[in-house]
């Protein structure tokens, strides 16, 4: 395979343009707007629409976050209220004019929400409770606190609308179109880039990471985008009420926020209406209970833990399982041409050069002074008993664990300390030994995801050139005919065959394999060696771990032995298995 | 300096009320991988049991058992309505109902018992005593002292009696534990109903130095964490130690910078450590294994 190979036009995987395919959409959106303009409301059914409009909105942030990137936000009230603020002041104290200051308030929320974002989404999802639930309380506190600025418990009144919707009904009508647009951008979002990657992040960190994906950037954006919605939905609820009070914007409304998103399914923005409604409309009926204090919010707390137990995908969730499931069967992929490899070749004779290389844990030297030269175009074993640090090597390679000491360069790039995606972007591909896959997506979009590296060469413009990508390398490892179930209907060795698709379409220049073949049969290890074969043919090189001994000594070219830590043996296979000393690490001595 | 040495005293008696609650937080965090945002709910809900009791007119001791047995119940409750059933899914559900049933206990309270906050008698006659230029108040010496004891205790019982062991093998090793013979489910339920009980007898020795309120529950929980977060998350020590520099920090803060936003000071604390040291002062990060 030389590198002059042009790519072979595949059978076409050829999309009509979304705005044709979507157009159903707007105009279902345009018929309601203008039911919304001509419509005659009394004044409580247009307060509930105005309501119902801009929560929604709200709610819609919250999809993205937790829906999409399965991260928790409880202060969605206090960007709300934000926005409301921005709004608020702006008109009726500054005079400014409310375009100017929605934009304000979408700029302000962005700030706020970018910044808590990276103060705490490096760490786990408990304190980015904790912080969210802090930031709502210091929020609340400003607002009722800082009367010079606030009005403090009085609130802001006379807060004004745009000239262009002076009357409520047409400002409904502007709040529907807008609630239309966002929600059009947020159901269209899990299909982008941004939105895989935030799917990808949900289902597994650590193999987003290591498919090219910026995990932190990823979850800060999601953030960033929840906390936007809050604010615009703010702006204009302060407009369609013309006053706002801190009360509006408490922990408690952030917590109806998230009741709203979790019954209506927190997956999609289509939930997030359904929930909206259902929990502005069902209180309208049951006002008697706001007669108790308190019963109305235990109610909406005994909900919450019936939903999470009995319905956890919500209202929608429900409904489009059972439609996806139905349509996994029926659309069948499209055909796909052959996959060509071309790992990039800016380096010289050697793809991976490691010196040194130690990794200690404590007192522990798990990986110590290691090196490891991989030649280009060939198969290169990492062999040890257990224990012997292969898997914290490899670890270390692909940016999971820092190295102590010592040096990685891999294709002339030094990239000891990159993180995972970084090292991605690079040129690394790997595969987990326990299975990290997307298991949520499809086989399609577990192997979209992998083919969309930053760097990728081998991937043309928009998204049906990478759905070809895809498609390629799932009918590589066998499984093109499957691509668009869900991973859960795959057996375990067939998991295994995507993850290698997944890193084969990002086209990396070095592929590492952490023990491939275990848990396989002896009909699928067979078939393992077949593709390892195939893949070798087409001049990838790959770094491999594994305990089969068979697999080893006929697919690597070359082996490097470790123990404890340590390598004990490196060279031509054959001769490394008869070295005297790997021999007594596998058998022991006497 | 006087009034720094008072300070210093409240601010540890104040500390001790959310080392006890962090202690339950830490507790059934290192059981079940779960942050439990009702542990708070524990203490409004046990402080509410206690004033009922008293007004009854049952003894002061008897009101304290009856409360604290109340708890152990509401342990059991919780764990098998809102832990036991997503024990298999990840930790956001289960965030979500914890916070679910903080929400559902404190309106439950505000729908029977009224908005009014409630006053508490303290266990002792004696308001205090002078100690040269400090004043104890004998509240907050008891709260020291219990929190003392059962710091101890809590050391004996997990380090030297092999119920405590079982439970630290629960919280290490779950599969492990009971391929040796351990109940888990037994032993999670167990930690349950220690916490529970920890977060009421906070409750009820902090109802007298506060008013017993709905809100009193959320704002101990939410210090609580913090000082979970800031002595390092899941460490036992550090819960203590967290809860006591936190109560000192925000003493310091009402006294010498703004009482409106007293509760404000926590939380500003808490984004100072997430940022610049988030495996807070004793604990260590754990990246998770390939």
């Amino acid at each position: 395979m030389s590198a002059s190979d042009n790519m072979i036009p595949a059978p076409a995987v050829r999309s009509k343009p979304l705005i044709i395919r979507h157009l159903p959409y707007f105009l279902g959106a345009a018929v309601l707007v203008a039911l919304a303009a001509s419509m005659q409301f009394d004044g409580y059914i247009l307060n509930i629409l105005l309501q119902a409009t801009t929560f929604s909105i709200a709610v819609f942030g919250l999809s993205v976050v937790l829906g999409l990137c399965g991260q928790i936000n409880l202060a969605q009230a206090a960007f709300f209220g934000f926005g409301a603020y921005a709004v608020g002041l702006g008109t009726a104290d500054l005079h400014l004019n409310f375009w100017l200051c929605l934009v304000g308030a979408c700029a302000i929320t962005l700030v706020a929400g970018a910044f808590l974002g990276m103060s705490t989404l490096r760490l786990g999802g408990h304190y980015l409770a904790m912080v969210t639930i802090s930031f709502q309380q210091i929020v609340t506190l400003v607002m009722i606190n800082a009367v010079g600025v606030t009005h403090g418990p009085d609130g802001v009144a006379n807060i004004r609308r745009p000239e262009l919707f002076q009357s409520s009904q047409s400002y409904l009508a502007f709040c529907v179109a807008m609630l239309a647009i966002v929600g059009y951008l947020v159901w269209h979002l899990p299909d982008t880039k941004l939105g895989r990657a935030m799917r990808a992040v949900r289902d597994n960190e650590l193999a987003a990471g290591v498919n090219g994906i910026d995990v932190f950037r990823t979850k800060v954006s999601a953030f960033a985008v929840c906390a936007v919605l809050g604010g615009l939905a703010g702006g204009l609820f302060a407009g369609g009420f013309a006053y706002v009070s801190p009360d509006q914007f408490s922990f408690a409304e952030s917590i109806q926020f998230l009741t709203m998103s979790l019954l209506g399914g927190v997956a999609s923005p289509v939930g997030s209406v359904i929930g909206t409604g259902l929990l502005i409309l069902i209180p309208e009926w049951l006002r008697f209970l706001k007669s108790v204090p308190g019963l109305y919010l235990a109610i909406y707390g005994l909900s919450v833990i019936l939903i999470i137990r009995f319905m956890p995908d919500g209202i929608w969730g429900f409904v489009s399982d059972a439609f996806t499931r139905w349509r996994a069967h029926t659309k069948a992929p499209p055909v796909a041409g052959a996959l060509h490899l071309k790992p990039a070749t800016t380096g010289g004779d050697i793809v991976l050069e490691v010196t040194g290389l130690s990794k200690h844990f404590g007192g522990l030297k798990a990986v110590d002074g290691v090196d490891i030269a991989v030649k280009r175009g060939g198969v290169h074993a990492l062999i040890g008993p257990n224990g012997s640090g292969k898997t914290t090597t490899l670890n270390v390679l692909s940016g999971l664990y820092k190295a102590t000491s010592g040096k990685i360069v891999l294709d002339g790039t030094d990239i000891t300390n990159m993180a995972p995606h970084q090292r991605t972007a690079a040129g690394l591909g790997r595969t987990f030994q326990n299975i990290r896959l997307f298991r949520s997506m499809t086989a399609l979009e577990n192997v979209e995801i992998g083919a969309e590296r930053p760097g990728n060469t081998m991937i043309g413009k928009g998204d049906d050139a990478l759905t070809e990508r895809a498609m390629e390398a799932l009918t590589f490892v066998g499984l093109g005919s499957r691509a668009n179930e869900l991973i859960s209907s795959f057996s375990y060795g067939h998991q295994r065959l995507i993850e290698i698709a997944r890193a084969l379409a990002s086209n990396p220049t070095l592929l590492l394999l952490d023990e491939p073949a275990a848990g396989l049969n002896s009909t699928e290890k067979l078939e393992l060696h077949e593709l390892l074969k195939r893949i070798a043919v087409q001049g990838l090189t790959i770094l491999i771990i594994d305990h089969d001994m068979t697999l080893v000594s006929e697919a690597a070219q070359h082996i490097t032995v470790l123990n404890f830590g340590r390598r004990i043996a490196d060279g031509e296979s054959m001769a490394v298995l008869r070295h005297p000393d790997v021999v007594s690490a596998y058998l022991g001595s006497e | 300096m006087d009034l720094v040495l008072q300070l210093l005293f409240t601010g540890i008696g104040i500390g001790a009320v959310y080392a006890l609650v962090a202690l339950g937080f830490v507790l059934i965090f290192r059981a079940t991988n779960v942050v439990n945002f009702a542990q708070g709910e524990f203490s409004m809900v046990a402080a509410y049991l206690m004033v009922v009791c008293v007004e009854l007119g049952l003894p002061y001791w008897l009101s304290f058992v009856i409360a604290l047995a109340g708890m152990a119940l509401l342990g059991v409750i919780f764990n098998l309505g809102v832990y036991y059933p997503l024990r298999h899914r990840t930790y956001l559900p289960v965030i979500i109902a914890t916070i679910g049933a903080s929400i559902l206990l404190s309106n439950s309270v505000l729908a029977i018992y009224g908005p009014q906050p409630q006053v508490l008698q303290g266990w002792f006659d004696t308001p205090g005593i002078q100690l040269g230029p400090v004043y104890l108040d004998s509240q907050y010496l008891l709260i020291i002292g219990v929190t003392i004891f059962l710091v101890l205790f809590n050391f004996w019982f997990f380090e030297k009696t092999l119920l405590g062991k079982k439970l630290q093998a629960t919280s290490q090793d779950k599969e492990m534990a009971s391929l040796l013979g351990i109940s888990v489910s037994t032993m999670i339920m167990i930690t349950f109903i220690y916490s529970a009980v920890l977060g009421g007898l906070a409750g009820i020795l902090v109802a007298p130095v506060l008013f017993v309120s709905i809100q009193m529950g959320s704002t101990i929980a939410l210090k609580a964490f913090a000082a979970t977060i800031i002595g390092g998350f899941g460490d036992v020590a550090g819960a203590i130690v967290g809860g006591l520099a936190l109560g000192v920090i925000e003493t310091f803060g009402a006294a010498y910078i703004s009482v409106p936003y007293k509760d404000g000071f926590a939380f500003l604390v808490l984004i100072a450590f997430l940022v610049f040291r988030p495996q807070g002062i004793f604990g260590e990060r754990v990246a998770e294994k390939a």
